[in-house]
């Protein structure tokens, strides 16, 4: 198991958002999670990288392995494990800097690197997303002024450029029309082969397309978790059956 | 009775007037001053220093005096200003005492200027004994600009998107890295905005030199930032109130000069503004 929760809990201040969350994701495969506006997603996606970390008020309970280290632990390395748990967002963010400069931020950040071997870094990056025949004379231009499309595949390429083993989504394509989609989706099952990938995702076509296995969350439970095509055709519970047949949410 | 179009005719006619009322007299103070100021204004005024008791020659003195003064100010207000607002808008937990802190910034920023003369004086000219000399009125000028800048800097630090830091987290970066490397390079121009306001205003002001380093009659430039120095706000004071005699263009022309440059530190500070704006696109 790449990931393992135990047990886990999480509150905003006295709202507790997440509960007793049991679940663990394999290796070099693409778990969705699904579940209406306001369940908890996001808030158990962002426990995997400590973001929750950056709110006020956050409580959690419980332990979270990853790779069998506990990284709940007050003791845990925020930097490696940010390092090794990548996130792409709802909203492409670039900064606003060159597609070079955003791509070697990690790398200016994690320690100094030859002229060289940063090209090198930006070259692999962007060809792993598919940008590099359509970037590599435009490096120097600015992020802000490329595709949404392209923007999300760069914000990819730059956590890519970290060298995470797990990367989290949290709806990377809700902005994107749906032939962009479609084509970051390709990008997620090649993507699939070096990378463990969570995706957070309101689109249930899209977990049922892209995904190997999908857990279903309501009000902060984990209510049912499996092999995708089961959940979508024979969920087990009735509560995660109304939601896929549209009862809901 | 009621008749939204005639209603909307006198309302307009109104805000109309008001704005008038405010620019008119804007207008008039440039206008006389450049008419009056103007005719005096040539190389030798700018370049030579005052001769017969400040009746004739130049204010070259006063302008580089002004010219010290504000660059002392800026080399102090610049980093402790910064340093305090990137401690306040990113590491100060909102608690009561930083909340006290903001508070005073915000109302230092109210206070009169004479009242940072006489503090000027109480401290770095008395207390520390540098007596008046360009560094006590530099310091006091800073002291005057700090809550401009402190307020400028906080603003264009917390206008930077929090999606930009939480990216920068979310790669393994500090906090500090976050800062120096995202929040602070894209705050820069707003910093450098409030920066040259606050030049500006130190520039102008009369009241916080008087007493800290302001001279009289100086023919000459200071040698070291212990020295006295004449400025132009302080001269302009001196020659329209204190000396006899003193012909009209003389005194308009020295305050054109104090004007003009006012206005251009505010120019830069629009035209920089101005780019940001147009340059940002989240
Ligand atoms: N910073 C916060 N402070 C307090 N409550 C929060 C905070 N962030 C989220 N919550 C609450 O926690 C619950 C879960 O939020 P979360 O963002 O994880 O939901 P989500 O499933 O991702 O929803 P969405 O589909 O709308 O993105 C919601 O009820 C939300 O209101
Ligand atoms: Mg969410």
């Amino acid at each position: 198991m790449k990931i393992e929760t135990k047990n886990l809990n999480l509150w905003y201040g006295t709202f507790q958002a997440l509960k007793e969350v049991n679940v663990a994701f394999q290796e070099k495969r693409i778990t969705a999670i699904i579940g209406p506006s306001g369940c908890g997603k996001s808030t158990l996606l962002r426990v995997f990288n400590r973001m929750n970390d950056l709110i006020e008020g956050v409580r959690t309970s419980g332990e979270v392995f990853i790779d069998g280290v506990n990284i709940i632990d007050h003791a845990a390395d925020l930097v490696s494990l940010r390092k090794q748990v990548g996130m792409v967002f709802q909203r492409p963010n670039p900064f606003p800097l060159s597609v070079y400069e955003n791509i070697v931020f990690g790398q200016r950040i994690h320690g100094a690197m030859s002229k060289g071997a940063l090209d090198e870094v930006v070259q692999q990056s962007l060809e792993s997303v598919l940008l590099w025949d359509e970037l590599k004379d435009r490096l120097n231009e600015s992020a802000m002024g490329l595709s949404l499309e392209q923007k999300q595949r760069l914000c990819i390429a730059r956590l890519i450029a970290v060298q995470p083993d797990i990367v989290l989504m949290d709806e990377p394509c809700s902005t994107l029309d749906p032939q962009a989609t479609q084509r970051i989706e390709e990008l997620m099952r090649e993507l699939k082969k070096n990378y463990t990938i969570i995706i957070v995702t309101h689109n249930m076509q899209q977990a049922a397309r892209v995904s190997d296995d999908a857990g279903f969350m309501l009000l902060g439970e984990l209510v049912e978790f499996a092999k995708t095509e089961d959940v979508f055709t024979k969920p087990k519970d009735k509560r995660t059956e109304d939601y896929i047949t549209g009862k809901y949410g | 009775m009621r008749n939204p179009q005639r209603t909307e005719k006198i309302a307009f006619f109104f805000l109309f007037l008001a704005t008038l009322v405010i620019a008119l007299p804007v207008g008039l103070v440039v206008i006389i001053i450049i008419s009056k100021g103007l005719p005096a204004i040539n190389w030798q005024f700018l370049s030579d220093i005052p001769r017969q008791g400040m009746r004739s020659g130049g204010i070259f003195p006063a302008i580089m005096g002004t010219v010290y003064l504000v660059t002392g100010a800026i080399i102090f207000a610049l980093p402790i200003g910064l340093l305090a607002a990137v401690y306040l808008s990113e590491y100060a937990k909102d608690n009561l005492l930083t909340r006290v802190i903001k508070l005073a910034i915000v109302n230092l920023a109210g206070v009169p200027s004479v009242v940072y003369g006489l503090f000027g004086l109480a401290l770095f000219v008395v207390f520390f004994k540098f007596g008046a000399s360009i560094l006590s009125g530099s310091l006091t000028l800073g002291i005057m600009i700090l809550p401009i800048i402190i307020t400028a800097s906080r603003e264009a630090l917390e206008s930077v998107p929090y999606s930009f830091r939480e990216v920068s987290y979310s790669l393994g970066a500090s906090k500090w890295q976050t800062i120096r490397h995202i929040v602070l390079p894209n705050a820069i121009p707003g910093i450098l905005t409030g920066t040259i306001l606050g030049l500006g205003r130190a520039a102008g002001e009369t009241a916080p030199i008087l007493f800290t380093v302001a001279a009289f009659y100086l023919p000459q430039l200071p040698k070291s930032i212990f020295d006295q120095a004449m400025a132009l706000p302080y001269h302009l004071y001196v020659i329209s109130t204190q000396v006899p005699n003193v012909d009209e263009k003389i005194r308009y022309a020295t305050a054109l000069v104090l004007l003009v440059l006012v206005l251009c530190m505010n120019l830069v500070a629009i035209l920089i503004r101005y780019q940001f704006r147009k340059r940002k696109k989240w």
